[in-house]
């Protein structure tokens, strides 16, 4: 096998020096090889095959290894493209050149059988290895781990210093380690310890249960136990990263109602439909800007603050400031416009659910390890709201609106003497709170089904979280959110989701009995009462 | 006797005379006119008349805690479903193997379900004495077990109103679950017979609407009653002023806790009857919405009024069917708008305008005299 390898070296720094003719007569001969009843004639022309320098020979060994490499009764070498129906389309293997539809009775297939086959995926990856492409070479190294033999093993031992992409080196080394391990080598123990891969774990657990070795045994032994604690990790970061995720959407939901009826006082019940109105502008955006998702998905930040910000400060003028003190009563007028906003949506645009797309750099995932990847949606949905928080933190702690909101909604009347313009400040407070749930609505979009109901599934865990964070505390938000969302996760697995909500509602319930003003229970002057 | 003592008060009177009246025309207008006349009420519409008593009846039981209570609960309808649920197990083991799996003794979806025996919480539902008494007990209990914890740590105003809508919330997930062995989304439904009587016929319907009309008689008298007894004055005190009343040494916790129980217990029973008239029971009645609604009715007769919670919800539900049959579309614009037209423009009610215009007549024969 060696000197297969010596020349695979050399193939893949071939330069095209023969003729195309001389080639093809090469060529042909090689495949003719192939055509041979004994498999391990077969496995020998195979090799011969691999080791040959012509260009083509990753697409031979594909076609051989999914079976679409016929010979015609002419003795002709095809290429199957399509095996349905009665006669299938092919190509030349030499040439490539369309050659129709033949009928399937005039084909034969290079038959081949499974120890070949893997023969073949091991070819095709060694030489992958040597490719260009970095992430053809990842994936080779991927496919080669618990693939490994003994020559392969031999090329791999060289191969891994010429490496110079750290993870396809920790892959090749994490394949040779488990080759090595079924040779029974001490030494490879250490080198799979910790590691999360699903193949050497398979490795250390069949040498864990042989008898034959009691002290590899014995190694094998505590690796696994170390990888299971690793795993145990990485399931617990997991829990922790959909809590963290889930936690984050509570916050953006809730945070324009921390605002709102946090430090306003104004119980918005309309909150959950203004939260829908910014997922409907976040399609409305996609439909204005066709085949630009991204683009759109960004211009909707603004304009769905915009558009709840307006709505927002519409119902603010037109109804609540009408009902100022009256707590409860603004709570049901609320409500009735929380109504009317979903009817609005169901007559003008639909009743049924629409689509927003997902741009490119927002889907997929972030691979940490073989245990743990992290989806890129959600990531990106926690930093949008830490930076939404932080800007409202800004904005009431540092701006001169922020300033006016602390005066009035702690001493009206004296704000006012100051000359502060209470009503404006009032509109301008309810603005930013419904621009924020505008805010969390675009980000929702990315996540759940837009449609009419979408502002009911959170009013309630909104207020939840206000409530539980501590009225008028932005921070108590912020931590009762998150926690919420962790606990949540926590219960989920051994609960299920519909219970897990349930206990977290009783849970709240309970709280709140013990503790009326929440996590963070605003003092001196601000609490009022 | 305190519970007599409405009997002898004018407005009682009027809205019980009202009420009988009502009730006589009805049985008349359905038993003694022939179909074709064009004053016949129909079995279909005395269902629905008796359906609005049992929602009059609930809005009856709101109004005395947000109206005296000063208590906006959010979560009534948890309480009225509950009802429902008890008389819907009654009804539901009255089927008896007439099931599509002719189970002689489980209810079609736990055949379904493949259980083998009946929860134990389902013991005794086959008794119509039990379940007349659980109808009031369970929801009783539960607003006790609530408004004990809430109370007495003072949780009140807007925050209690967000604990009572987290309440049915919660609730309603929880019955939405198969596992909870109360039909899970589909609920109960298709039953046959109460008491032996058959459900679906004409005679039937009529009993139930009766015995409907004279629930919340009854209802409206003991509330009326409470609010009128020295228990009632401390309710008004309290919603009125509370750290007042605590000063002049008033438990007020437990007046609120036990005026709130009452109430659920008068809401459990509006969901008792409800239940057989509309012959099925399932977990949408949790829905927050629906409790909201509830709120709506009482706001709109007028709150602390007693006869405006049941004027508000006769005129609300009767606007609902209207409009839902009429056009479905528009029945969330106006339920929304009326939300937004009665608080902002009439904080009192319908109940409140009546009263403005007793009040303004009397002024006027005042100044001539």
């Amino acid at each position: 096998m060696k000197p297969l390898l010596a020349c695979l070296l050399l193939f893949l720094t071939w330069l095209p020096s023969l003729s195309i003719a001389e080639e093809d007569v090469r060529a042909g001969a090689l495949l003719e090889a192939l055509d041979v009843r004994s498999f391990a004639d077969k496995g020998e022309a195979i090799s011969e095959l691999a080791i040959s320098e012509d260009p083509r020979t990753r697409y031979w060994l594909n076609a051989l290894l999914d079976g679409s490499l016929q010979r015609t009764h002419e003795g002709r070498f095809v290429v199957v493209l399509n095996n349905r129906g009665r006669s299938w389309p092919v190509e030349d293997a030499l040439t490539q050149e369309d050659l129709g539809e033949i009928s399937r009775r005039e084909l034969n297939r290079i038959s081949i059988n499974n120890s070949l086959r893997n023969q073949i995926r091991s070819l095709i990856a060694v030489a992958d290895l040597y490719s260009e492409d970095l992430s053809l070479r990842r994936a080779s190294a991927e496919r080669l781990v618990g693939e490994v033999d003994e020559a392969l093993a031999e090329f791999l031992a060289e191969h891994i210093e010429q490496e110079t992409d750290r993870r396809v080196q920790q892959r090749l080394s994490l394949a040779l380690a488990i080759y090595q391990l079924e040779q029974g080598e001490l030494d490879a123990v250490a080198e799979l310890h910790g590691s999360l891969n699903t193949d050497a774990r398979i490795a250390l657990s069949r040498a864990a249960a042989q008898e034959e070795n009691p002290l590899l045994a014995q190694e094998a032994q505590a690796a696994l136990s170390a990888i299971e604690q690793r795993l145990k990790m990485n399931r617990t970061a997991e829990t922790l990263y959909f809590g963290l995720s889930m936690g984050s959407v509570l916050v953006l939901a809730a945070i324009g109602l921390a605002i709102t009826f946090g430090v306003m006082g104004v119980i918005n019940m309309a909150h959950g439909e203004l939260i829908m109105l910014g997922a409907y502008t976040t399609w409305a955006m996609q439909q204005l800007l066709p085949g630009q998702p991204g683009l759109a998905l960004l211009l909707s930040i603004p304009a769905g603050f915009m558009v709840s910000g307006l709505v927002g400060i519409a119902m603010e003028r037109g109804v609540i400031q009408f009902l100022k003190g009256r707590p409860l009563e603004t709570l049901l007028a609320t409500f009735g416009i929380s109504l009317m906003l979903q009817q609005l949506v169901r007559t003008v645009i639909s009743p049924q659910n629409r689509t927003v797309v997902t741009p490119e750099w927002m889907s997929g995932s972030l691979v940490v390890n073989d245990a743990l990847s992290l989806t890129l949606n959600r990531l990106y949905i926690m930093a949008f709201a830490l930076l939404v928080f932080m800007a409202l933190i800004y904005i009431l702690r540092r701006t001169r609106l922020g300033l006016e909101v602390r005066a009035v909604t702690q001493n009206r009347a004296m704000a006012r003497s100051m000359g502060i313009k209470a009503t404006r400040v009032d509109m301008m407070t309810f603005g930013l709170g419904s621009g924020v749930a505008g805010l969390a609505g675009v980000a929702l979009s990315q996540l759940t089904n837009v449609g009419p109901n979408l502002g009911q599934a959170y009013i309630i865990d909104s207020f939840m979280v206000v409530v539980f964070g501590g009225v008028g505390n932005l921070w108590g938000t912020l931590v009762a959110g998150m926690s919420l969302g962790i606990i949540n996760q926590v219960i989920e697995p051994w609960a299920g989701a519909v219970v897990a909500k349930i206990l977290v509602l009783v849970f709240i319930i309970l709280f709140i009995q013990k503790r009326p003003r929440g996590l963070f229970p605003q003092k001196g002057r601000a609490a009022g009462d | 006797m305190w519970l007599t003592q409405p009997l002898y008060e004018r407005s009682t009177r009027i809205f019980l005379g009202v009420l009988l009246l009502a009730m006589i025309l009805v049985t008349l207008l359905h038993l003694a006119v022939p179909a074709d006349h064009p004053l016949y009420v129909s079995a279909y519409t005395v269902n629905l008349f008796g359906k609005y008593l049992s929602y009059a009846l609930l809005a009856v039981a709101v109004d005395l805690v947000w109206g005296y209570l000063g208590i906006l609960s959010l979560g009534h309808g948890a309480f009225f479903a509950l009802g429902g649920y008890v008389m819907g197990m009654y009804l539901m083991r009255q089927i008896g193997d007439r099931g599509v799996y002719g189970h002689p003794e489980l209810p079609d979806f736990m055949v379904f379900l493949n259980w083998d025996a009946l929860p134990w919480y389902w013991l005794g539902s086959d008794s119509f004495l039990f379940t007349a008494l659980m109808v009031m007990l369970v929801p009783g209990v539960l607003a006790f077990a609530f408004g004990y914890l809430a109370f007495r740590s003072r949780v009140t105003g807007v925050y209690l109103s967000i604990m009572t809508q987290a309440l049915t919330f919660a609730l309603m997930l929880a019955f939405y679950r198969n596992e909870m062995g109360f039909g899970g989304s589909d609920g109960m439904t298709n039953f046959r017979d109460i008491l032996g009587f058959d459900l679906r016929t004409d005679e039937t319907r009529l009993a139930l609407f009766l015995i409907s009309g004279v629930a919340l008689a009854v209802g409206y008298v003991i509330c009326r009653a409470l609010v009128n007894s020295k228990l009632g004055r401390v309710c008004i005190a309290s919603r009125d002023a509370e750290a007042r009343t605590r000063f002049l040494g008033y438990r007020v916790e437990r007046v609120q806790l036990s005026v709130f129980v009452v109430s659920a217990m008068l809401a459990g029973v509006a969901g008792a009857l409800y239940v057989p008239q509309v012959g099925i029971i399932n977990p949408s009645e949790f829905a927050p919405l629906f409790s909201i609604e509830i709120v709506l009715w009482v706001a709109l007769g007028g709150r602390a009024t007693l006869y405006g919670a049941v004027i508000g919800a006769l005129l609300v539900n009767y606007a609902k069917t209207y409009f839902t049959g009429v056009m479905p579309d528009a029945w969330l614009f106006a339920l929304g708008g009326l939300f937004v037209l009665v608080t902002v423009f009439l904080p009192k009610g319908i109940a409140g305008l009546l009263k403005q215009r007793k009040q303004a007549k009397e002024k006027e024969e005042e100044v001539p005299a």
